[in-house]
């Protein structure tokens, strides 16, 4: 009796932080006109703010950090950083909008993901950068990293990594079974059908409806299912690009071509270890997931760039990735953006790296002692290679929504029932774009 | 989750002490004597609820003696591999810089102050209030039974917001505060004090002079001794096993209990660039529910007349 009980207590409890996020995100209005006149100003305040010292908090889940905290700490020794896991993704999330709400009890600093961002940055939880002269580090990001800080005239954050996508693949699998590894989504197509004939418990990938993904190779195709201007949204899954997504990606579906595993689940990682889950589409953060989850598997995989949604071209997108911002309620906002910089743009970025984080800053992504690296893992290749020309493809121009938590959050009750029933992909989309307006239109914004 | 176990079915009723029956030298079974027939519909419902409660239990020791590698690649309800139980046990205390042992302690503050003041507060309240005639009786009667209705989890959000204010999030003191009160173990010692405690013998005690003070702890106490042992037990069960509390209060991973700590390993399997420890989530929670299990054993007598003062006395 007692914990089922306790589960129904849970839900209402978890409505009640999700009713707490809409308070914090219906006050988002107009855009921030930020003053970056006094930018020079900033700087020296934040270089005042080192020499005096004092203590931060930052919330974020990336494990490389703590190296990171313990160097910044070792130059400025009269700074303590208070490095806090408040756990992962949208259950950060939740605990940084209750915070916020309540209007004490939040860190200075939180790792926010790129497409969580633009609901801080429009709800104003988030301080605008450019007082600090974060403008100016425009070119020291690769672009599409950049883009997504980079809101409605302000910078919210400073990317911490990136996640350009390639197609990671079991050799040991693709030659047992001669498959080619697949240069467009239309051969690859081909390997799982082949595949999965040839052996009935190995598919292509697993997918059980991820928004990340899905985004992501709408993204890839060209298509721009969200437009956003301001408070003006609008959600559309049946432009160009949703459509190319959908009609292949239908196929893996209907033909029970993908692995019914949800990813990170104890099973996704054994599915990895034994070759009976084949690729993995996904960000250049992965490498370092791999060497501690599969260990097992060393040597059987590779990585190849991303299929092509037409043959010939080389387009990309990003999936996964996060940034650091400094929140509005920080006290210590002068020194929260020092650590900002130290983290992103400064020494921490090489900790980052060697810790194995895929950085977002153009000059290590040129760097030839980066691109040189090479994985024992993936039989010495030197896979930054591949990921770092996908971060120079990735298209642009994507947009997340500004409540983009919220609608992935709703993604399975919608796009998930085409995994699992006669819904199609596209239909799925479709209920999920509908519902995504509705709350949209809740929150006070202009949809159509 | 313990209480949920269908004990009481097993061994004795209530009062009656099991040194009594070994002394009638019987083998186990002749207790069954009084009522010999049996429902076998009941035997197989029981060893159903026997099976349910007992499988996942087998699973978590099994399972805590594989190696990481071993969990995912082999059945969970049986051995494979290497034994592993005593490396996954010195992993699970020394990962991360013993911060196990920490989230160990942080929960045995909780439970000491948290529960025990539980005990406290509930043993005086409920004494009180069934020996003591005094106005507004009635009202506080009608308010605890209404609390007892109200799961302590619904009000986690507003005390969150509350707490914030008062600038108490994040410190342990968010825990402890709202796990000092227990409605139920209230009304649990008020039930058993007006029964266990016969006002004649109050009566006594105070025709011969003793004071309120003296009577209590030298009368009523050691009669209320079976009570207290039950409430504490529930307290430290409800508080020992808290989630959802701590989770909305406590940030900071040096603060938490072992519950959240658990769920901290086992979410790193999902996050880029975190170490999958699935070995080490499940040996911990095998050393999280050591003690409980242990617990509940041992004092197993005062739980059952517990439940049953609960239920028949109202």
């Amino acid at each position: 009796m007692h914990v089922p009980a306790r589960r129904v207590v849970r839900g209402l409890g978890l409505l009640c932080a999700a009713a707490l996020s809409l308070t914090a995100c219906s006050s988002s209005g107009s855009t921030a006109a930020s003053g970056s006149g006094d930018a020079s100003a900033g700087a020296s305040a934040v270089q005042a703010a080192l020499a005096k010292g004092g203590t931060i908090t930052v919330w974020a889940w990336e494990p490389t950090l703590k190296q990171v905290v313990t160097d910044f700490e070792a130059k400025y020794p009269k700074v303590h950083v208070n490095l806090v896991n408040a756990g992962t993704g949208d259950k950060q999330y939740t605990a940084l909008q209750n915070a916020v709400s309540a209007g004490s009890g939040g860190p200075d600093v939180a790792q926010i993901e790129y497409y969580a961002l633009g609901q801080f940055a429009l709800g104003k939880s988030v301080q605008d950068l450019t007082q600090f002269g974060a403008a100016s580090l425009n070119g020291t990001f690769s672009p599409g990293p950049w883009s997504s800080v980079d809101i409605a005239g302000g910078v919210y954050a400073l990317p911490m990594d990136s996640g350009p996508m390639a197609l990671f693949y079991n050799k040991k699998v693709f030659d047992q079974y001669k498959l080619t590894v697949p240069s467009t989504w239309a051969e690859y197509l081909d390997d799982a059908r082949k595949l999965h004939a040839a052996n009935p418990n190995a598919y292509i990938t697993n997918d059980t409806g991820d928004a990340g993904f899905t985004t992501s190779l709408i993204w890839q195709a060209g298509g721009h299912p969200y437009k956003v201007d301001g408070t003006k949204v609008s959600v559309d899954f049946s432009d160009a690009g949703s459509t190319a997504f959908t009609s292949t990606w239908q196929q893996l579906v209907s033909g029970k071509l993908v692995a019914p595993i949800n990813s990170w689940s104890d099973q996704w990682y054994k599915g990895l270890g034994d070759g009976t889950i084949a690729t993995l589409a996904t960000g250049a953060w992965m490498p370092a997931n791999f060497v501690s989850g599969v260990p097992g598997a060393s040597g059987d995989w590779r990585v190849a760039p991303l299929p092509q949604w037409q043959a010939g071209q080389n387009a990309s997108a990003e999936n996964g990735g996060s940034s650091l911002a400094v929140m509005k309620a920080s006290a210590n906002q002068d020194l929260a953006y020092a650590f900002l910089k130290f983290a992103d743009a400064g020494p921490g970025v090489q900790d980052r790296i060697k810790g194995g984080a895929f950085p977002a800053t153009t000059a290590d992504l040129n760097s030839p002692a980066f691109l040189n690296t090479a994985f024992p893992y993936f039989g010495g290749q030197q896979a930054n290679q591949i990921f770092a020309q996908s971060a120079k493809n990735v298209v642009k121009g994507w947009q997340y929504l500004p409540f983009q938590v919220y609608a992935n959050s709703i993604f399975n009750d919608n796009v998930g029932k085409a995994y699992v029933s006669s819904t199609t992909l596209a239909q799925g989309l479709k209920n999920w774009q509908d519902a995504s307006l509705r709350y949209g239109s809740q929150q006070g914004f202009t949809t159509g | 989750m313990t209480a949920t176990t269908p004990a009481p079915t097993k061994t004795s009723g209530p009062g009656r002490s099991p040194r009594l029956r070994t002394a009638s030298s019987r083998p186990r079974r002749a207790y069954s004597v009084d009522r010999p027939r049996r429902s076998r519909t009941l035997t197989a419902l029981s060893s159903l609820i026997v099976l349910y409660t007992l499988v996942p239990l087998a699973w978590l020791v099994v399972s805590a003696t594989k190696t990481q590698a071993n969990l995912l690649g082999s059945p969970g309800l049986w051995f494979s591999g290497r034994f592993a139980l005593w490396d996954n046990i010195s992993q699970t205390l020394t990962y991360d810089h013993h911060v196990f042992l920490r989230w160990l302690l942080n929960t045995l503050l909780y439970v000491v102050l948290g529960a025990g003041g539980a005990t406290l507060l509930a043993v005086l309240a409920g004494y009180g209030l069934a020996k003591f005639d005094f106005r507004g009786k009635k009202t506080v009667f009608a308010v605890v039974i209404g609390a007892v209705a109200v799961p302590a989890t619904a009000l986690a959000v507003p005390t969150f917001l509350m707490f914030s204010t008062m600038g108490l999030t994040n410190t342990p003191w968010a825990v402890i505060i709202p796990s000092l009160v227990s409605p139920f173990g209230l009304y649990l010692m008020w039930v058993f004090a007006s029964e266990a405690v016969p006002a004649e013998l109050l009566e006594a005690a105070r025709v011969d002079g003793s004071g309120e003070v003296r009577t209590f702890f030298t009368i009523a106490l050691p009669l209320l001794s079976p009570g207290i042992v039950t409430v504490l037990l529930f307290t430290v069960v409800a508080t020992w096993n808290n989630y959802f509390l701590p989770l909305i209060m406590i940030k900071d991973p040096n603060w938490y209990p072992l519950t959240l700590g658990l769920n901290a390993w086992n979410a790193q399997a999902a996050t880029a660039g975190g170490q999958p420890v699935f070995n080490l989530v499940i040996t911990g929670s095998l050393l999280t529910i050591v003690p409980l299990v242990a617990a509940f054993l041992l004092l197993q007598r005062y739980w059952q007349s517990g439940l049953a003062a609960g239920s028949v006395k109202e």
